[in-house]
């Protein structure tokens, strides 16, 4: 019982990790950014690449892994979000282009085999890879009737930090003042002298780079990596962690993260593993119809 | 181009060779024409999948245990699903944008993954045969009902129910401050939506051998599909998801060379086509082009004080 409540707390890390990213963008800008998944699944393939396949070590693959999602972060805003921004077009239509985007991210990894014209990028194809042994070191400690492996022990304290320093960011810093200014109006931004389409770029890098960071973890510590990790583990749970915690609330992500950990594991304990999965979607229904503000939203413009 | 060349120069030859592609576009118009009425009312509703799934199951379990007719099937699928719309709509009635969007998401995992994954009767994951299915020859039914749903759906948006749907879309506080019963006619597009979802995933299951409970097909990939069929089809105009649907779902079939490659091909091509025409490819307006910065203007001079 207490490892799984361990389990439920390393996986409630890597979805908070995940979900900050979604509902900062969602803060910000009033979008659902769906490329993020493949953001996510991009970072743990283009690391586990550089490791595997052109043998770089793993300190500097997970660095350049982070930097690949940042810029992608970049691509998003550019192709996807700023040319919708400039033509006034409905929210949805960001649904639709960022739906496109992640298509071709995960297309580009599905067809990465040898020989193909995504080679340097992944050679597996659809295939679950995982890092070697020995890739970094992974020691394993038993505590009591506990194990614990270093891998997933220290996705808590990496996210656990990552998140606080995101939130210090966006409280104290001049940075985090124009980003909450801009989520707040981007017009009044903008007459103020924000450079709003600036602080817009800043939300897709640090959202991806996050993103991709706990994809990373998430490749590292459950030594799974494929073309639909992003799909098949975060994609709809990131939803319902941004639900849970408050659409937009950075610390309701958090929170929300965790919650989902301990809501599946408590569900896989109690119901077996099928039912888990219904359970906590039917609980992300529960949640939106009862209170959609969700445990920590302040924003309800969207509500009537 | 192949594709282009049969389909001018041989029509029958085109019909008899892709019938299998023609029944799946008429069953995506269909469903895509079921999410244009929740989208036409202002609900950016993602259940279409559930009522698939509903209809779907509803016949073949009917016909499996009770040998009743098609007709009846379908008819008890429909049904079944409006019903469940009903239950669905209700509570999710408050919710807005991408809360909606995500409730529904909320709804369709939890029946497929709570639901259907496990009760017995529903074959578990594993899927349920369907023991008399008719892939070829219920494409004249697809086209059939393809055709009255049209006729439905472009008759309800011309008359009273479109033009208070239009006005909920605009502007749901507008409406209901001139009088319009703006719970009422949301409800009916939820309905609605739901009834023509069922009907279609009844259809659906009516031409596969083997109903597959995976995400593909009714899951969160295909109700994202179902969505860019009608928002890239123009979510304005009846005949937007009908475009969208045949223009997606054909894009293997032209790009046949891309084999591949072909969600690459996909996802350029929503990319592209949203971008230019932020309100589909059916709608008023035309190309959207912004120039880049870098691009030569015309000097505008600004009118100098004084």
């Amino acid at each position: 019982m207490d490892q799984q409540i361990l389990n439920a707390i390393f996986i409630g890390s890597i979805y908070a990790l995940f979900a900050v990213g979604y509902t900062l963008v969602f803060g910000v800008l009033d979008i659902l950014n769906l490329a993020h998944s493949a953001v996510f699944m991009l970072g743990a393939a283009a690391t586990y690449s550089l490791v595997v396949n052109h043998g770089q070590a793993f300190w500097l693959a997970c660095i350049v892994g982070v930097a690949v999602s940042a810029v992608m972060g970049l691509v998003i805003e550019h192709v996807c979000l700023r040319p919708l921004r400039r033509r006034k077009a409905p929210p949805i239509a960001a649904l639709i282009s960022t739906i496109g985007l992640a298509l071709i991210i995960v297309a580009a990894i599905e067809q990465g085999q040898t020989g193909s014209f995504f080679a340097w990028l992944w050679v597996d194809g659809p295939n679950s890879v995982a890092f070697p042994p020995g890739t970094f070191p992974n020691p394993t400690w038993h505590v009591g009737d506990l194990t614990l492996e270093a891998a997933k022990v220290a996705i808590i304290p990496i996210s656990v930090v990552l998140m606080l320093g995101l939130g210090y960011v966006i409280r104290y810093t001049q940075v985090g003042r124009g980003l909450r200014a801009v989520a707040e109006n981007p017009r009044a931004a903008q007459l103020m002298g924000l450079d709003v389409d600036r602080m817009i770029s800043l939300t897709l890098v640090i959202s991806s780079a996050l993103g991709g960071l706990a994809g990373i973890l998430f490749g590292a510590a459950l030594g799974d990596i494929n073309p639909y990790i992003g799909r098949d583990y975060v994609e709809v749970r990131g939803l319902a962690v941004i639900v849970l915690g408050g659409m937009g609330s950075v610390p309701g992500a958090v929170v929300g993260g965790y919650l989902l950990g301990l809501i599946e594991v408590g569900a896989l304990v109690t119901l077996g593993s099928s039912a888990g999965g219904g359970v906590a979607f039917a609980a992300l229904f529960l949640m939106l119809v009862l209170r959609p503000q969700g445990l920590f939203g302040a924003q309800l413009r969207e509500r009537i | 181009m192949d594709f282009f060349v049969q389909l001018f120069t041989d029509p029958v030859a085109f019909w008899n060779s892709h019938t299998l592609l023609i029944a799946q576009i008429g069953i995506n118009s269909i469903i895509a024409s079921s999410m244009f009425i929740a989208l036409y009312s202002g609900q950016l509703s993602l259940a279409a999948p559930g009522f698939m799934a509903i209809g779907a199951y509803t016949a073949v379990l009917m016909d499996l245990y009770w040998h009743t007719p098609l007709a009846l099937n379908i008819a008890a699928g429909v049904v079944l699903a409006g019903a469940t719309g009903v239950l669905v709509g209700l509570p999710v009635l408050r919710l807005r944008g991408v809360f909606l969007a995500i409730a529904t998401i909320g709804f369709i995992e939890a029946l497929r993954l709570g639901v259907i994954l496990n009760l017995p009767i529903t074959g578990e994951g594993l899927g349920l045969k369907n023991v008399n299915p008719d892939p070829l020859g219920g494409i004249y039914l697809v086209l059939v009902s393809l055709a009255v749903v049209l006729f439905l759906v472009w008759r309800l948006t011309k008359g009273r129910l479109g033009t208070a749907w239009a006005a909920i879309r605009q502007d749901e506080l507008a409406a209901l401050s001139q009088g319009i019963n703006v719970a009422r006619y949301k409800i009916i597009a939820f309905v609605l939506s739901a009834v023509l979802a069922g009907f279609g995933g009844a259809l659906e299951s009516h031409l596969q051998t083997f109903i597959d409970p995976g995400d593909q097909q009714y899951g969160v990939t295909r109700a994202v599909q179902i969505l860019s069929f009608a928002v890239l089809g123009g979510s304005g105009h009846f005949l937007g998801p009908v475009v969208g649907a045949l223009v997606v779902t054909s894009l293997p079939w032209i790009f046949v060379q891309a084999q591949n490659y072909i969600n690459i091909v996909t996802g350029l091509f929503l990319i592209a086509v949203i971008v230019f025409r932020p309100q589909g490819i059916v709608g008023r307006g035309g190309l959207t082009i912004i120039k880049p910065w870098w691009w030569p203007r015309r000097n505008v001079s600004a009118p100098s004080p004084g």
